[in-house]
């Protein structure tokens, strides 16, 4: 909503406030004001000329020699190139040494041989938007629609002279939807009188209703329809205050009749429309449910098609108007036009609204009435805009109007007491605080035992129950005087759950190990989570999405930490590693109906170097076992120890050689691994390594609680073996074979070489492991040692066929 | 007077030693490194060195001489001996010296780089400002982003076709699916399950949705923190001094807060909060468009429909929800221009939050 200060005037005193203090003081009650437009932009030395005389140049055919009277008797020569100056016309001359708006500044200048001495302006020179350029100047001069005195100053009659300011109202403040609405805020703001219009049509001769009979179909949809005829107008152009009044609000000047609609839209935020009676097509007004299907043709040229849940204006065939949304172009008020039907209605909201969407038209009409208006002021609007009509386009007023009525004009009635209000508050106002706040706001209220009965104005129809009185009463007395205090509740103890302090335990020791943690969005392309996920996944899909790269919901966090590497690899960044905590959605249904799981996942991806040092020539290239490591210190910040990594060949997108499953209780709870070469290829990416858990599932898992184990008293004895074994054997099936042999004294094992190659029997390797043997109780005995460790070697020749490599 | 002839000798000999002394001495000021040195040494302190000889003749000096001639021989040998050592120490100063200076190095090389990675700017912001509220006894809720329309509008005081909809666009999975556009519903979840009864002080970050162009300013996915308060007894005073503390807490001592009146579906009275611009103190200037001011964050008094829809008796309770943008208090606080560095996940960007 567009606020021009000098039409506000009219309705209120402001003339100790600066448009600059009022937008301050509407701000901090609560109407927003986004920006205060000077719209004079540094424009200088502009006055009203005359031209007295218009020739051809001699010497071009596209410009014109005016002789123009600047006033004072001063007449100057102006070199103008616009073809819609005339003699006689009175226009806005920048003199020589003019500025207009942009900087520009206007010199004595020759052209074509030719002197000029200045510039007849066009409006958009000015700095009017050329959308709210009328038709008539948008594509030349401006001429000032009526007589004038050359020499004056013209920025004062061209509305140079007036700010405005830009409303940004939230959706419960409709009544600023218009200039009362506005002035009836800073009023009470002020605590001032306000002046409305007294608007009054003096009728004659026939009745309307000879002419037009009104017949409303659906009262719910449209319960107030008043129609007026004016018969005998003369369209033309808007007086000069009218058109610059309503370009100052942001709207275009089209002529006189609806201009005045226009006019009253902006003052009453009563929506109006103007029928050419004569081309309506009928003598009756039937408003009625669209037909399912049914087309007409609105006033912007498009031809629209409607549905059952739209409201239409017909004239009791075909629809003239689409209610409260756009007229249509065959009834439109032309310049031939001299009978007027002009519309007053209410329209329901809703009706409206749905019409608004479904059409995608958003009209300054829609939005009023979808915001809700007031319905005390539609007849009382529709009479200002009569009498306006015939102020300047003359005709005569029928008596009317003709009306549709069943609308409901009440008042809501609201009860609060005053220790309601200080208790919301936590105020001390006392009943004649709150009587004067109500009185600044023009609401009747009556009290009675600190309880008051509230009569809220029909034009604040956001006003229902104790807690909108509440807060009219707490802006109107300042939130700046609301004291500050701390709840006196009992207190609380606030902190973390275990989850949320697990997954802060995970950052610290992620961060710490040397990952950066990424964040990426949950919308993703479908076919990049299916390079990881499996087809029993099913994945949730965005209705309507805006592209196909944000078509559906994320299953994995893989694919955007992929992206991630590719885009720092693409800006010479190679040794990154990121990791990620978010949610990943999966379905049961391959068409949701139900909210789908959503899982925390924590997902990491390496490329490049895990350390290095550069100029000392040190290097750790990122392999499976960094990544193993980080994670297995991952897990052990949540006190899981007992960890087993499967070796797994058939995960997609997985290196199937160099991949394990990661097992807990016997649950497959995460992966990690390198990418499949083909799809490291479609992202355009070296050798990669991941990991992703599943959070969800790893914070059930059975924890190892940390508990002091006694300092060895004893001496520990340590052996060393190295095994040649089968190719395919893992490490861990060894190690698992010696733990169960070495029984309890066996209190360490640590794989310390892995060989294959020379020397070994093709099949074979060798893995060489140190055991640690040690007795809490005593020292062990070389003899005792001896008996276990061979034990042990006993066993992994029985159960592995390994043996001790010569 | 008999005794002459060994006045004599024993002159001799002293003379001889003084000789000796002299250019010993000579030969010590004269060597050039460790091994003259021990040349020197050998030469005239040895065993068969000349001092030596010289002592040999002692046997035929008198009772009278012998000691002088012995103590002079001691005198010379301690001379010379401590100048050489005197001397070697020297050099083994200047050894160890030349011997450092050849091990010195470039100490303006970089040093070895630990491993640290960084907190994204996101997380660090939702962390400290938990931590804040965690000291004023709030614990942190969660919920669904994938969540029903009745938990993100209904729920809410926001009935389908409400005009303030249009405030947030939705992306919708299915007619009642959606992707939620605010952590508010997370409220919502967590008063149904205190089943009517206060005490509840939550705060709830998480990431939200809504149907924007990425470009510097807008996000299709951003992170909000929303914050809820119901017990007997809640004043929307409290709400001022439960954000002046806030704000104290997190943007510095010196920052002022103030209320304006302003709109949301589910709460009433609302209001926006501002703070004191920190670039220019309050003065006006460009980031706070010349009014001092930096709005922060909605909040409000919650609606009696949303309590009531809750299981929360509005006759009964009363309390303040507020909510606020995790990008833009990062934006704020690091001065980062663009919106879209949070989601790029680009590591010059990310490893600059390090130190955070
Ligand atoms: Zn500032």
């Amino acid at each position: 909503m567009l606020v021009s200060y000098q039409w506000l005037k009219e309705y209120i005193d402001i003339d100790d406030l600066s448009p600059q203090e009022i937008a301050e003081k509407l701000t901090r009650s609560g109407v927003e004001v986004d920006a205060v437009t000077d719209l004079n932009q540094g424009i200088t030395n502009l006055v009203v000329g005359k031209v007295l005389e218009c020739v051809k140049h001699p010497e071009a055919d596209k410009l014109n020699l005016c002789q123009v009277d600047v006033g004072e008797g001063e007449v100057v020569q102006i070199v103008c190139g616009a073809k819609n100056v005339a003699a006689d016309q009175y226009v806005a001359v920048a003199k020589v040494g003019a500025r207009l708006p942009g900087g520009m500044k206007i010199k004595r200048a020759k052209l074509r041989g030719e002197v000029s001495e200045g510039m007849i302006c066009s409006l958009q020179e000015l700095g009017f938007e050329s959308k709210l350029v009328a038709k008539k100047y948008s594509e030349g001069i401006f001429a000032f629609p009526q007589e004038m005195v050359a020499g004056e100053d013209a920025l004062a009659p061209l509305g140079l002279n007036d700010t405005v300011l830009e409303l940004d109202l939230t959706p419960n403040r409709a009544d600023c939807l218009s200039m009362i609405g506005v002035a009836y805020e800073i009023a009470a703001i002020l605590g001032r009188e306000i002046t409305l219009p007294i608007p009054a049509v003096v009728s004659s001769g026939e009745k309307a209703s000879d002419y037009i009979s009104v017949n409303v179909e659906t009262s719910g949809d449209n319960p107030y329809y008043g129609a007026t005829i004016i018969r005998g107008v003369k369209i033309g152009e808007s007086p000069l205050w009218l058109q610059t009044i309503l370009m100052a609000a942001g709207i275009r000047p089209i002529n006189n009749v609806v201009d005045v609609t226009n006019y009253v839209l902006m003052e009453y935020g009563q929506p109006l429309h103007a029928f050419d009676l004569d081309r309506f097509g009928s003598a009756e007004v039937v408003v009625r449910r669209a037909r399912e299907g049914e087309k007409m043709v609105t006033l912007d040229d498009a031809e629209r098609t409607l549905s059952g849940e739209h409201l239409v204006i017909t004239n009791g065939t075909d629809p003239v108007a689409i209610a409260g949304v756009m007229g249509g172009a065959t009834s439109e008020v032309q310049n031939d036009t001299e009978n007027i039907l002009l519309e007053a209605a209410y329209f329901n909201d809703t009706t409206v609204r749905k019409a608004s969407k479904d059409l995608g038209l958003r009209s300054d009409a829609s939005s009023r009435f979808e915001k809700g208006i007031d319905p005390n002021r539609v007849a009382e609007a529709g009479i200002r805009a009569t009498s306006l009509i015939q102020q300047l386009a003359g005709g005569q007023v029928l008596k009317g109007p003709v009306e549709f009525d069943e609308l409901d004009r009440s008042s809501n009635e609201v009860t609060i007491s005053l220790a309601k209000i200080n208790g919301v508050l936590g105020t001390d106002l006392k009943v004649s605080d709150v009587e004067d706040i109500f009185t600044k706001l023009q609401f009747s209220v009556k009290e009675k035992d600190g309880t008051f009965t509230v009569a809220v104005p029909t034009r604040r129809q956001d006003i229902t129950i104790e807690a909108d009185i509440v807060e009219e009463v707490a802006r109107l007395y300042g939130y700046d005087n609301i004291p500050t205090t701390l709840p006196n509740t009992p207190s609380t103890p606030g902190g973390l759950t275990e989850v949320q302090w697990k997954k802060r335990k995970a950052r610290r020791f992620l961060e710490g190990v040397g990952l950066d943690e990424a964040i990426s969005y949950s919308l993703t392309k479908k076919a990049k989570d299916d390079h990881f996920t499996e087809e029993s996944v099913h994945h949730v899909d965005v209705a309507l999405p805006m592209s196909e790269d944000r078509g559906s919901l994320r299953t994995t966090l893989l694919p955007h930490l992929l992206d991630a590497l590719s885009h720092n690899k693409n800006r010479n960044q190679y040794n990154v590693h990121l990791y990620e905590i978010g949610s990943v959605f999966h379905s049961k249904e391959q068409t949701i109906t139900v909210q789908p799981e959503e899982k925390t996942y924590i997902s990491a991806a390496f490329m490049g170097l895990w350390q290095e040092h550069s100029w000392q020539g040190e290097k750790k290239v990122i392999d499976f076992f960094v990544v193993k490591g980080i994670l297995e210190g991952l897990l052990a910040e949540w006190d899981i120890l007992d960890i087993r990594f499967a070796q797994t060949a058939d995960k997609k997108g997985f290196h199937p050689g160099r991949t394990a499953s990661i097992m807990i209780d016997g649950k497959e709870i995460g992966i990690v691994g390198q990418i499949h070469p083909t799809v490291q290829k479609t992202w355009s990416l070296p050798a990669t390594y991941v990991f992703e858990l599943n959070v969800s599932e790893l914070v059930n898992a059975n924890n190892d609680t940390l508990r002091y184990q006694p300092i060895p008293k004893y001496p520990a004895i340590d052996r060393d073996i190295a095994l040649v074994v089968d190719e395919k054997l893992t490490s861990g099936e060894v190690e698992q074979v010696i733990r169960e042999y070495g029984g309890t004294l066996l209190t360490q094992v640590n794989v310390f070489d892995v060989y294959q190659g020379e020397h070994l029997e093709t099949g074979k390797k060798s893995l060489a492991f140190s055991l640690r043997y040690l007795d809490p109780e005593k020292t062990l005995t070389d003899a005792e040692v001896v008996a276990v460790h061979n034990k042990v070697l006993e066993g992994l020749e029985e159960k592995l066929g390994a043996t001790l490599r010569a | 007077m008999l005794t002459e002839p060994y006045i004599k000798g024993g002159k001799a000999m002293l003379d001889r030693l003084q000789e000796l002394h002299d250019e010993a001495m000579t030969k010590v000021a004269d060597a050039k490194n460790l091994n003259d040195l021990k040349e020197v040494r050998i030469a005239y302190l040895g065993k068969k060195g000349p001092i030596t000889e010289v002592m040999k003749g002692m046997g035929k000096l008198s009772a009278e001489e012998r000691p002088k001639v012995g103590q002079k021989a001691n005198e010379v040998r301690e001379s010379v001996a401590g100048y050489i050592e005197k001397k070697e120490k020297t050099f083994e100063e200047e050894a160890m010296l030349e011997k450092l200076q050849k091990e010195s190095i470039d100490v303006t090389l970089p040093g070895r780089p630990t491993q640290k990675g960084s907190r994204h700017p996101l997380t660090s912001v939702v962390e400290t400002i938990e931590d804040v509220f965690i000291g004023m006894g709030f614990t942190v809720a969660e919920g669904p982003e994938v969540e029903t329309d009745y938990y993100n509008f209904e729920s809410l005081n926001l009935p389908k076709h409400h005009p303030a909809r249009d405030m947030q666009d939705t992306f919708f999975l299915t007619s009642d699916l959606l992707m939620r556009t605010q952590t508010s519903p997370v409220q919502t979840r967590t008063m149904e399950k205190h089943e009517g009864q206060g005490p509840v002080k939550i705060i709830c970050p998480g990431k939200v949705y809504r149907r924007d162009e990425d470009d510097a300013t807008h996000s299709h996915q951003f992170m909000q923190i929303e914050g809820l308060v119901v017990d007997e007894g809640i004043r929307m005073s409290d709400l001022k001094g439960i954000f002046a503390t806030f704000v104290k807490k997190y943007f510095g001592e010196d920052r002022e807060i103030r209320l304006r009146p302003s709109f949301f579906p589910f709460t009433e009275p609302s209001a926006e909060l501002d703070i004191t611009c920190a670039m220019c103190a309050g003065k006006g200037c460009r980031t706070c468009k010349q009014t001092g001011w930096i709005e922060v964050l909605g909040s409000g008094m919650v609606h009696p429909n949303v309590l009531r829809k809750s299981g929360f008796d509005p006759e009964k309770y009363s309390g303040f929800a507020f909510g606020m943008g995790v990008e833009r208090f990062a934006m704020l606080k690091y001065g980062i221009d663009d919106i879209r560095h949070f989601y790029t996940n680009d590591t010059r960007f990310l490893s600059q939050f390090k130190r955070v």
